[in-house]
């Protein structure tokens, strides 16, 4: 109360400089993002020049990989991560929608708070722990379970070719087993808030109209969120064909392009890894570099479609 | 509101059970397909069970059966000799996390400053937010792969450190401390901004005393969430570490390894001895990954009730 007036001195022209300085440097650190994923295409796409020049566009046709007679053909690790990332979606897709509408639709609220848990715990498990797992738990009960579908499905017409003969259990399958479960949680997700932006309004409706749960799920809840769940299963399908080591380690480790399941293969991130320690050519090295830059473009180009997607539904929803 | 409306719902579904104007068939229908979501959840919660049952009863067996050893000694270089020790990898995990937290962290919240604080709608901000939802979904393998080209290559085999190791988990981690981070901004209110700005504080003042502390409790656990993914992981690191066994503290000089490392590695091993190493790693892995989400929920909580 009694205290004198202090002379201020005037800040204005040092806190403008100090204003300026915070701004810069914000920008700076904003624009980092800019630089290095500019930089990331620059120097793997450098990297990788060798190995197309010598190659050619048979770098992506080609199925034959013979690192010791200088034939480099990735085709077969492009099915391998295709067809992993496909059996892990397939399965994951409806795991993770009946997660998301039971944890919004039916769970009281006490358990809601339990079921995000359980998913974002699924989440923090690194995925090595997943590949150790899958390698030497899982894996060899698997080599059973596939004879036995073997057995069963062998001479139908399309399963027959799926579930084809098994002779270990690290195979397309398993890889893809444990990727559909590493994809749940970001599937489960997303689509847990897109269907909890449905109004309150229209699921009140259905139900006042006489509608079952079941039928106001069917009726009024998924065509709303329809557009955002299916951003969220091509953006788990880009995590499904990115990670790595989990894969690398239950695959079983062999260029084939097979449509048995039941068959070992590879997948480009998992050779990347599996073979960079053999790797000491320049040309060889350039090769598992191209796979990369393959992957790095086949993952944006699927991000980005999921983006595309998820912001149109969004919006139209918002819209409507 | 909310739970009016809930209520009158409930109300309202068993009336329309006591009316029975639901054929069988419907209903039926409505519960299998309620049983099938539970089933989903029961699968999930299985898988993980599973998961962690075992790593915790075989991994428990390795750290409690060598218990100080394993903290205190160096790994054993022979796959198939049993030996204790996965203090190298400990110590390669905890630094090597540790400095790529020190760069992505400040670097990620200056960023998400930039995209809330200043940027905000305009087209340079709009490309880098959108810029830093595809660097989220690029994989940690090309991360590894690019700090390989770019860093490491031109240092040679100097160029095999903790460090190279660090600035891979960088990137990997910028892009998801950068989201979070701007997510946690934006839910800011704007009169504490306006209110700090009529006191006649700059943007500067206002964001480092105003906004940054009232959103810190979302931003920290954002950011311990984005430590817990890179401490546990492994792509990044084989291009860039190198392989060591001896406990390495200098992230600046000399071949370092990690807990996510030497789990690949001797996963792949056909020796008993080495699995079991693999199976003790991965248990101090998740113990430090769980630690740091169980730090991220009790520290947001924390904050927030201060608040």
């Amino acid at each position: 109360m009694n205290t004198p007036p202090v002379e201020v001195p005037d800040l204005r022209p040092r806190r403008q400089i100090l204003d300026r300085v915070f701004k810069g440097s914000t920008f700076g650190a904003g624009a980092l993002i800019l630089v290095v994923l500019v930089l990331i295409a620059w120097t793997i796409t450098h990297k990788s020049l060798p190995v197309f020049r010598s190659e050619g566009i048979g770098f992506f046709t080609k199925r034959k990989w013979a690192p010791a007679n200088e034939v480099y053909g990735a085709l077969s690790f492009i099915y391998g991560t295709a067809v992993t990332a496909l059996i892990a979606v397939v399965i994951s897709v409806p795991i993770s929608i009946g997660i998301a509408l039971f944890t919004t639709q039916v769970a009281p609220s006490w358990l809601k708070k339990w079921l995000v848990s359980l998913t974002d715990l699924v989440a923090v498990v690194p995925s090595v722990v997943f590949g150790l797992w899958g390698i030497i738990f899982l894996a060899p009960k698997l080599v059973h379970v596939y004879k036995t579908m073997h057995g069963w499905f062998g001479g139908w017409p399309v399963l027959g070719h799926l579930f084809g003969p098994a002779s270990a259990g690290r195979t397309f399958m398993t890889a893809g087993l444990i990727l559909s479960v590493m994809i749940t949680p970001i599937i489960t997700s997303i689509a847990r808030e897109v269907i909890e932006t449905t109004p309150q309004t229209d699921r009140d409706g259905a139900l006042a109209l006489g509608a079952t749960r079941w039928e106001m799920i069917t009726g009024a809840v998924l065509p709303h969120s329809i557009g955002g769940i299916v951003g969220a299963v091509m953006l788990g399908l880009g995590r499904a064909m990115g990670e790595t080591i989990a894969v690398a380690l239950v695959i079983g480790s062999s260029a084939t392009i097979t449509a048995n399941l039941f068959s070992s293969g590879d997948s480009l991130p998992s050779v990347i890894a599996f073979q960079w320690g053999e790797a000491t050519s320049e040309i060889k090295r350039s090769a598992l570099i191209a796979m990369g830059l393959t992957l790095f473009i086949l993952t944006i180009v699927v991000n980005l479609t999921a983006t595309a997607v998820v912001n149109r539904a969004t919006k139209r929803v918002q819209g409507a | 509101m909310a739970v009016v409306a809930e209520q009158l719902v409930d109300r309202r579904e068993s009336l329309a059970e006591e009316l029975s104007g639901i054929s069988g068939r419907r209903r039926t229908k409505n519960t299998v397909m309620t049983a099938l979501m539970f089933m989903a959840v029961v699968f999930v919660g299985f898988a993980l069970l599973l998961v962690l049952a075992t790593v915790i009863t075989k991994g428990w067996s390795i750290v409690s059966g060598s218990f100080p050893a394993w903290f205190t000694k160096d790994i054993q270089l022979r796959p198939r000799v049993a030996g204790p020790g996965m203090k190298a990898a400990i110590v390669g995990t905890c630094v090597i996390t540790f400095t790529a937290t020190v760069i992505a962290v400040p670097l990620g919240i200056a960023g998400a400053v930039y995209l809330n604080e200043y940027g905000r709608n305009r087209p340079f901000a709009r490309v880098l937010r959108f810029l830093a939802n595809v660097m989220a979904g690029v994989p940690s393998i090309v991360m590894g792969l690019f700090i390989y080209v770019f860093w490491v290559v031109p240092r040679g085999t100097n160029g095999l450190i903790g460090f190279s190791g660090a600035l891979a988990l960088a990137c990997l981690m910028l892009p998801i401390v950068v989201r979070s981070s701007e997510e946690m901004l934006r839910l800011v209110p704007q009169n504490l901004r306006d209110a700090s700005y009529a006191l006649g504080a700059s943007t500067s003042r206002t964001t480092l005393r105003v906004v940054l502390p009232t959103a810190s409790p979302g931003v920290i656990s954002g950011c311990l969430l984005a430590v817990a993914r890179a401490a546990g992981e492994t792509a990044p690191l084989i291009f860039t570490i190198g392989a060591a066994k001896a406990t390495n503290w200098n992230v600046l000089k000399g071949t370092n390894t990690s807990l996510s490392m030497q789990i690949y590695g001797n996963a792949k091993e056909s020796f008993v001895t080495a699995q079991e190493r693999a199976w003790g790693a991965a248990l101090t892995l998740i113990a430090l990954a769980f630690l740091f989400t169980v730090a991220a929920r009790l520290l947001s909580a924390r904050l927030s009730r201060t608040r």
